[in-house]
């Protein structure tokens, strides 16, 4: 559990109905999250900081959630009050949900203000152009974040909840039969492989890439939690919606002549989304 | 071991209860005892396109409710004498239908059939979903145009997932597709959808082409199950989708458009 999902969430609402048939259901789930280093157990200091910080990066982080690196913090006197802390962090709109590499004495503190301790080797955080500024490093803090690394590839990740990505293994779906108009199909935390025919008013999804093998007739979305680096490949493109990372394209009537029924490949670049043939 | 097969197509309009009476008549006349239901409770046409709606005493839901046996309830073709008839209710509706009580009446049917044909009725609530939940086959009708095309695309994923075969992991209902009210002449003007075209969109395997033909309507209006009109093309057309769905081999006919004559393009048909 090394990374938490940064949800841009346009296309949330899309599959949130998917899983009612029973109450609850468990899952492991990988995520990436912004990872908050401290280092000044001075409140007003890290306060300051977080401010400068969080206004030059918009509203990125909103609401976002947060772990708490206390590496730097370990030996500094005093001691850090994660009570106060997390007040402090809920102010500035963030949420904190766990701290990791402290002390012992400072994950007891956290445990008790209702942190969790993230233990393991954590995966590297990759940092992004999104990151706004490289002054934070002689502040109190820096901020690193990785929110747009896709989640079924940060296989490096050696947290033991996601035991299988140490092999390196990418956990896949895989579909063989027709999927028919009115039938949803999501790919959570991993790509999904159609080998039969997506048919219009069908709706496929999935947190990585989405291969189809068959002719895309329905709406595909890739990258639904924010990867935008997903793509969706397909033999034939006669879709009706295609989607990455919510970025989104209808063809109402039919797609564009130079591509329709055409191999292609379909990504982001930069706000566009871009359909490529295949050769 | 008996046969269900549900007769659907999600749209309506489009031939279920026609190939539903055809069908299950064209199996009885080939010595199969054959029984067909009529799901389609609130609007129940069954009777009618079989010429029994005035021998209706007890129906589907009275059998279900129990006021009535499945002998009372159970009409005796009069052409065919291997084919029974158990109409719907005209009075209620088809909350009236419950899962336990349409399978006691599959179950008892079993014993005394070798074909259950059920006529689904169209759209994909209740009804609909009773009719193909112990199907074991399925027979889509489709017409040539795209919204019955999707509907039946919408109703095989629905056979793939709700059919009791499907949730209890068995082998899948078996999938046919039966295209009616087929006009080579419009096909080829591009006015409807080619076989071609909807088995590609579909992707199941044909079963049959009924040709669009005066002699359905006349036959309905007569109480008359088309396949018993030996002489007309949708009558033959059915005994070889009927004949197929029996193993044997028949070639597609029906497919052409019939080549116009002199006297006959002089006089129009």
């Amino acid at each position: 559990m090394d990374t938490v999902r940064t949800d841009k969430s346009t296309t949330k609402d899309l599959f949130e109905n998917i899983d009612n048939d029973s109450a609850i259901e468990i899952k492991g789930s990988v995520f990436t999250l912004p990872v908050l280093k401290i280092k000044s157990t001075q409140l007003a200091q890290i306060e300051l900081a977080l401010k400068q910080h969080l206004s030059k990066s918009l509203s990125f982080f909103r609401n976002a959630p947060i772990v708490i690196d206390l590496e730097s913090t370990k030996q500094l006197q005093p001691g850090l009050d994660f009570e106060q802390l997390n007040t402090l962090l809920r102010g500035q709109q963030l949420v904190p949900v766990a701290v990791q590499k402290g002390s012992l004495e400072q994950h007891l503190a956290a445990e008790s203000a209702g942190l969790a301790i993230l233990t393991g080797q954590l995966s590297k955080s990759v940092k992004s152009d999104i990151s706004p500024t490289k002054s934070a490093d002689d502040t109190a803090l820096a901020m690193d974040e990785s929110p747009q690394e896709q989640p079924n590839v940060s296989a490096q990740s050696g947290s033991p909840v996601t035991a299988p990505q140490d092999t390196g293994s990418v956990p896949t779906k895989i579909i063989s039969q027709p999927i028919r108009s009115g039938q949803r199909i999501y790919a959570r935390g991993c790509d999904l492989i159609v080998l039969a025919a997506v048919n219009a008013g069908a709706e496929i999804m999935a947190d990585g890439n989405i291969h189809i093998y068959a002719p895309l007739r329905g709406r595909a979305l890739a990258g639904v939690t924010g990867g935008e680096n997903n793509r969706i490949f397909c033999h034939s493109f006669e879709a009706e919606l295609v989607a990455i990372a919510g970025s989104y394209r209808v063809f109402e009537d039919t797609v564009p002549s130079g591509v329709f029924k055409k191999p292609v490949q379909i990504y982001l670049r930069g706000e566009q989304l871009d359909i490529v043939p295949i050769q | 071991m008996a046969k269900i097969i549900v007769v659907t197509s999600g749209k309506g309009g489009v031939g279920k209860t026609t190939t539903s009476a055809s069908f299950a008549a064209g199996l009885a006349k080939r010595g199969h005892k054959t029984v067909v239901i009529d799901f389609d409770v609130g609007l129940r046409n069954l009777d009618l396109i079989m010429g029994c709606e005035r021998r209706v005493v007890y129906d589907f839901v009275n059998v279900i409710q129990g006021e009535a046996t499945l002998v009372q309830a159970l009409i005796k073709d009069k052409r065919v004498d291997t084919l029974n008839i158990l109409p719907a209710s005209q009075t209620r509706d088809k909350d009236a239908l419950t899962q336990e009580g349409v399978e006691g009446i599959l179950e008892q049917l079993k014993q005394t059939h070798d074909y259950i044909v059920c006529d689904s009725p169209a759209g994909i609530e209740t009804g609909a979903i009773m009719a193909l939940h112990y199907a074991d086959e399925a027979i889509v009708v489709t017409n040539p145009e795209v919204s019955s095309v999707r509907d039946s695309d919408r109703i095989l994923g629905i056979l793939a997932a709700k059919s009791k075969r499907a949730l209890d992991g068995l082998e899948p209902v078996k999938e046919h597709l039966l295209v009616t009210r087929y006009d080579p002449s419009r096909v080829d003007q591009g006015q409807m959808l080619s076989i071609e075209d909807i088995q590609e969109l579909l992707g199941i395997s044909l079963i049959g082409v009924i040709p669009e033909s005066q002699s359905v309507l006349q036959a309905s209006n007569a109480g008359l199950p088309v396949i018993l009109d030996e002489g007309s093309d949708s009558g033959q057309a059915y005994q070889d989708f009927v004949a197929r769905f029996l193993g044997e081999e028949r070639p597609m006919r029906f497919l052409e458009a019939e080549r116009k004559g002199f006297l006959k393009r002089l006089f129009g048909t």
